[in-house]
C-alpha cells in the first residue's frame, strides 16, 4: 500500500487533448491526492508549508505535465525551488523526503523514435529529465523512470483512450505498492516505465 | 441702469474679483477672503466705485447662494442625508437650540420683548453656508471629521430656516403699521392672509416643490433632453432655479431653501450631473459677486459712528457661538484640532441672517434700531471668518497638531524614511501596512487627526499635516526621501500634492492614486510615471473570479486579467494623448465618462489578441507534424 500525490501542472488544460482525458481515469481512492497546481496558485504564489505537509502525507510523488521545451511548465519549477528547502528536503539535516518515490508522468508531441541519439530530439526522455532525476537523488528519493505518452500530435481518440487505460493501471499499481524492489532494480536502467505498464494491462 | 453704467459696473466687479482673488490665493488666504476684500476696496468707504446700488447688486447676487444650495442639494442624496442624521439632528439641533436660547436670554436680559429676543436669537444661531463650505472645500477639509460635522450643522441650519421663516410672522408685534408701506410685502400673494394662513401657504409651497420635483420635473427634462440643444437645457436649469426662487419669494420663504429642496429631490435623478454642470458657472460667478457685495455693504459709516457697539456685538456673537461650538465638539468627541476646525469654521452669522433680518423687519418683528447694527456686525463676522480659519490653520493647528507629538518632532528629522505616504485613508493605509510589514521605513501624513491619534496608538508613525503644503512635506523629510505615495481622498488635492512635490522636491519618485481615467490623464500630464486607478485591480479581480465561477481555469482567468490590465493601461496612455481636442468646460463629468468608456470599448474590440497564448496551442504544430512523419516517429 502506498499513498500517491499527483502534482499536476498544465497552464492551459482547457486546450489539452491528452491530459484532460488522462485525469478522468484517475482511480477514486482515499490514498490518492490530485493536486492541480495552476488551479491552486494562478499567481504562482506557492504555499510552501501546505506543499511540504502534502509531501509528508504521501509515499509516491508524481510530476504530471506536458513536456514543454523538454522541461516542466514554470509553476513546477517554481514549486521545486520553493518547496524543496535546504535543511528540509536536502542537506545534512534535510531528510523529510527520504525513501519516498518520484515519478514523472509526461506527454510529448514527438514519437518515441524521435527521442533517441539518432532521432530528431537527439536525447532520450530520461536523459532530458536528468535535472529531475538528480533532484530526487539529492533529496534521497527513489526515482522511477517516466511514464510517457508519446506522439500526442498524432494521437487519435482511440489512442488517447488506450493511454488513459494504461495511466489508470499504473496509478492502481502504484497505490498497491508496486513496483517492488526487484522490479525497481530491473527498471533502473529503463528509459521509460512504459514497458512495465504494458505488462500490467496485457 | 444704462448699458454703459452696466458695463462699467461689470468691469469694476470683475477686475476687483480677478485681482483680489488671485492675490488672496497666492497668499494662501482662500478666495472668499479675496472677494470680501475686493468688495471693501471698491465699496463706498475706500474707492467708492460702487455706492448705493451695491445693495441692489447684493440682492441680485444673493441668487448665487440660491444656486449654491441647489447644487449642494443635488449632491445630497436622501440616503446620504439619512446616514448623516445623527450629526445633523444631534449636533445641528443642539447648536441651533442652545445658541438661540442663550442669545434670546441675553436679549431678554437687555430688556427686549420676548418676540424680538427670540427672533434675534434664531437669526444669530445661523452660520454662513456659503463662506464655510467654499472655504473648507478649497482647503480640502470637507471630508475631515471636523469638516463633516460643520457640514451637518450647516445643513440643519439650512433646514431650520424653513420653520424660522414660518414662525416670523407669528412673532410680529406691530404688523398693522408696517404692512402698508413696505413695498415687498405688498407684492406677495399672501400678505393679506393672517399669520396661520401664511404659515400654511409656506408649507404648501414646500410640498409643491417636493411633489413637483418627484413627478413632474423628470418627464419635463426627458422631453428637453430629446431636443438635444445644450442651451435649452441650460435655460431650463436656470428656469427651474429662478421659478422656485420666485415661488418661494411669493410665499415669503427663502428661495435658497426651495432650491435646496428641489436639489435633494433631484439628487437621485439621471439629470443630476447635467443640472450641476449647467448651474455651476452661474453659481460660481454669482457667489463671488455675493461675497464682493457683502464686503462692499459693510457700513463703515455706522461702524465709525458706533465702533464700540458694533465691535462688541460682533465679538460677542462670535465668542458666544464659538463657545457653544467648542462645547458641542467636545461632547461629540471630536479630536482637539478637529474641534478647533469645527468651532472656527462656524462662529459667524450667515447670509440667511440678511434674509431673516429683512423678512423680520418687513413683518414688523424687528425695527431699524435693531436690524441696522445687526446687519453691520453680521457682515463683519462673515468677513472675519476666513481670517479666523487662517489663524486656526497657521497659528493654532501647528501647536495643537504637535501638542501630542512634541517628542515626535525630532523623530521626523532623524528618521530619514525613504518613503512618504500622503493620505492614510482606505487606500494609503493598505500601502502603508504592506510597506511596514516589509520593514520599509515610511512616514505618513494625514489631515484627519482622529485617525492620526488612533494610528499612533497602534504604533504607526503617522503625522498630522496637510500634504499640499510644501513646508510640511519638507519637515516630513521630503528632501531626503526617495518616494512619495500620494493617496489622498480627492483627485484635486492629489494633483495639488503632486504639483507641489514636483516643483519643490524633484528628487521624489511619485506614486499616485487616481480615481477615474480623467484623473489618470491629469497625473500623467503632471509628469507622474506611476499612476494607479483605485478601482482597477479590484474590479479585474472580481471579473476574474466571475470567470472562475463560470468554469474557466484559474490560471486562464489570471492571464486574461493580467493581459486585460496591460491592454487597459496601453489604451489609457494612448487616449491620454488624444484628449483635449473636443475639451470644453461645458461637457459634464458624466458625459465625459461615457465618451471615455466608448473609446475604451472600441479599443477592446480592435485588440483581437486578448485571448491567444499560441505557445500553448499545438494546432499549427499538429498540422505540420501530419505532413512530416519523420519528426513524429
Amino acid at each position: 500500500m502506498a499513498r500517491v500525490l499527483i502534482l499536476f501542472a498544465h497552464p492551459a488544460l482547457e486546450r489539452s487533448r491528452v491530459h484532460r482525458r488522462l485525469i478522468r481515469r484517475i482511480p477514486d481512492s482515499p490514498d490518492l491526492t490530485f493536486h492541480d497546481l495552476y488551479e491552486a496558485y494562478p499567481r504562482l504564489d506557492i504555499d510552501v508549508e501546505r506543499e511540504q505537509r502534502l509531501l509528508l502525507d504521501h509515499d509516491v510523488v508524481a510530476f504530471q505535465h506536458p513536456f514543454y521545451w523538454y522541461s516542466t511548465p514554470p509553476i513546477l519549477k517554481q514549486w521545486q525551488d520553493l518547496v524543496l528547502e535546504h535543511g528540509w528536503a536536502y542537506g545534512s539535516e534535510g531528510d523529510a523526503l527520504q525513501g519516498k518515490s518520484l515519478i514523472p508522468f509526461i506527454s510529448a508531441g514527438g514519437g518515441e523514435m524521435a527521442y533517441c541519439t539518432a532521432g530528431y530530439n537527439r536525447f532520450t526522455v530520461r536523459q532530458l529529465l536528468a535535472p529531475i532525476e538528480q533532484t530526487a537523488e539529492l533529496c534521497g528519493m527513489r526515482f522511477l523512470p517516466p511514464f510517457v505518452v508519446f506522439g500526442t500530435h498524432r494521437l487519435d481518440e482511440q489512442g488517447i483512450a488506450e493511454e488513459g487505460e494504461r495511466y489508470r493501471a499504473l496509478l492502481e499499481a502504484l497505490l498497491a505498492g508496486e513496483p517492488d524492489d526487484a522490479e525497481r532494480e530491473r527498471l533502473s536502467g529503463a528509459i521509460t516505465i512504459n514497458g512495465f505498464v504494458s505488462r500490467l494491462v496485457s | 441702469m444704462s448699458t454703459e453704467t452696466f458695463f462699467t459696473q461689470a468691469f469694476v466687479y470683475l477686475t476687483a474679483a480677478v485681482v483680489a482673488v488671485s492675490l488672496a490665493k497666492r497668499l494662501g488666504l482662500g478666495s472668499v477672503l479675496g472677494y470680501l476684500l475686493a468688495g471693501v476696496v471698491i465699496g463706498p468707504f475706500v474707492f467708492g466705485f460702487v455706492g448705493a446700488e451695491g445693495e441692489d447688486v447684493m440682492h441680485f447676487a444673493e441668487f448665487g447662494v440660491v444656486m449654491m444650495l441647489f447644487v449642494i442639494g443635488l449632491e445630497l442624496e436622501p440616503s446620504l442625508l439619512w446616514r448623516l442624521r445623527a450629526p445633523i439632528l444631534g449636533l445641528g439641533g443642539l447648536q441651533v437650540g442652545i445658541t438661540t436660547a442663550l442669545v434670546t436670554g441675553i436679549c431678554l436680559a437687555l430688556g427686549l420683548p420676548w418676540q424680538q429676543a427670540l427672533a434675534v436669537g434664531m437669526i444669530i444661531a445661523l452660520s454662513s453656508t456659503a463662506i464655510v463650505l467654499q472655504t473648507l472645500a478649497e482647503k480640502g477639509l470637507l471630508k475631515s471629521s471636523g469638516g463633516q460635522s460643520a457640514f451637518s450643522v450647516l445643513l440643519f441650519q439650512d433646514i431650520a430656516v424653513i420653520p424660522m421663516l414660518a414662525l416670523m410672522p407669528l412673532l410680529a408685534t406691530q404688523h398693522m403699521e408696517l404692512s402698508g408701506d413696505e413695498h415687498h410685502a405688498a407684492e406677495t400673494w399672501i400678505s393679506g392672509l393672517p399669520g396661520w394662513g401664511r404659515a400654511l401657504a409656506v408649507l404648501g409651497a414646500v410640498a409643491a416643490i417636493i411633489v413637483g420635483g418627484r413627478y413632474l420635473l423628470r418627464p419635463f427634462f426627458r422631453i428637453l433632453g430629446r431636443v438635444r440643444m445644450r442651451e435649452v437645457f441650460t435655460a431650463a436649469s436656470l428656469l427651474l432655479v429662478i421659478g422656485i426662487a420666485l415661488l418661494m419669494t411669493q410665499v415669503g420663504l427663502s428661495p435658497a431653501l426651495g432650491t435646496f429642496l428641489a436639489g435633494v429631490v433631484l439628487a437621485n435623478s439621471e439629470y443630476r450631473h447635467e443640472l450641476e454642470a449647467d448651474i455651476e458657472p452661474f453659481k460660481g460667478l454669482l457667489l463671488g459677486l455675493f461675497f464682493i457685495s457683502v464686503g462692499a455693504s459693510i457700513d463703515f459709516g455706522l461702524i465709525g459712528s458706533e465702533p464700540g457697539l458694533i465691535a462688541g456685538l460682533t465679538a460677542g456673537m462670535i465668542t458666544l457661538k464659538f463657545a457653544v461650538l467648542i462645547g458641542l465638539a467636545r461632547a461629540f468627541k471630536l479630536g482637539t484640532d478637529q474641534a478647533f476646525l469645527f468651532a472656527f469654521a462656524l462662529p459667524q452669522v450667515g447670509e440667511f441672517a440678511f434674509v431673516l433680518l429683512s423678512f423680520a423687519s418687513q413683518e414688523g418683528v424687528l425695527g431699524g434700531e435693531i436690524t441696522d447694527p445687526l446687519v453691520a456686525s453680521v457682515a463683519l463676522s462673515m468677513a472675519v471668518t476666513p481670517l479666523l480659519l487662517v489663524f486656526n490653520e497657521r497659528i493654532l493647528q501647528p501647536r495643537v497638531g504637535t501638542r501630542t507629538t512634541v517628542d515626535r518632532e525630532a523623530d521626523v528629522i532623524d528618521e530619514h524614511n525613504p518613503v512618504l505616504v500622503a493620505g492614510f485613508g482606505s487606500f494609503g493605509s493598505t500601502v502603508g501596512r504592506l510597506l511596514k510589514a516589509q520593514g520599509i521605513g515610511t512616514t505618513v501624513l494625514d489631515v484627519d487627526s482622529d485617525q492620526v491619534e488612533l494610528l499612533r496608538r497602534m504604533g504607526l508613525k503617522v503625522y498630522y499635516g496637510d500634504a499640499t503644503r510644501h513646508d510640511l512635506l519638507e519637515t516630513a523629510g521630503a528632501a531626503e526621501a526617495r518616494m512619495l505615495v500620494v493617496a489622498l481622498d480627492s483627485p484635486e488635492t492629489n494633483l495639488e500634492v503632486v504639483k507641489t512635490a514636483r516643483k519643490h522636491f524633484p528628487n521624489l519618485e511619485i506614486f499616485a492614486r487616481a480615481f477615474e481615467w480623467r484623473d489618470a490623464y491629469d497625473l500623467y500630464d503632471a509628469g507622474v510615471k506611476y499612476v494607479y486607478r483605485e478601482a482597477l485591480d479590484s474590479s479585474l479581480r472580481l471579473g476574474s473570479d466571475v470567470m472562475r465561477e463560470m468554469g474557466f481555469r484559474a490560471y486562464h482567468a489570471e492571464r486574461a486579467t493580467q493581459k486585460f490590465l496591460r491592454h487597459d493601461q496601453e489604451s489609457l496612455a494612448y487616449l491620454a494623448t488624444m484628449k483635449g481636442e473636443e475639451e470644453s468646460a461645458y461637457i459634464t463629468a458624466a458625459r465625459r465618462r461615457i465618451e471615455d468608456l466608448e473609446r475604451m470599448l472600441a479599443a477592446d474590440l480592435q485588440d483581437d489578441d486578448l485571448d491567444r497564448d499560441a505557445g500553448w496551442d499545438p494546432q499549427t504544430l499538429r498540422a505540420e507534424f501530419s505532413g512530416r512523419p519523420d519528426r513524429a516517429e
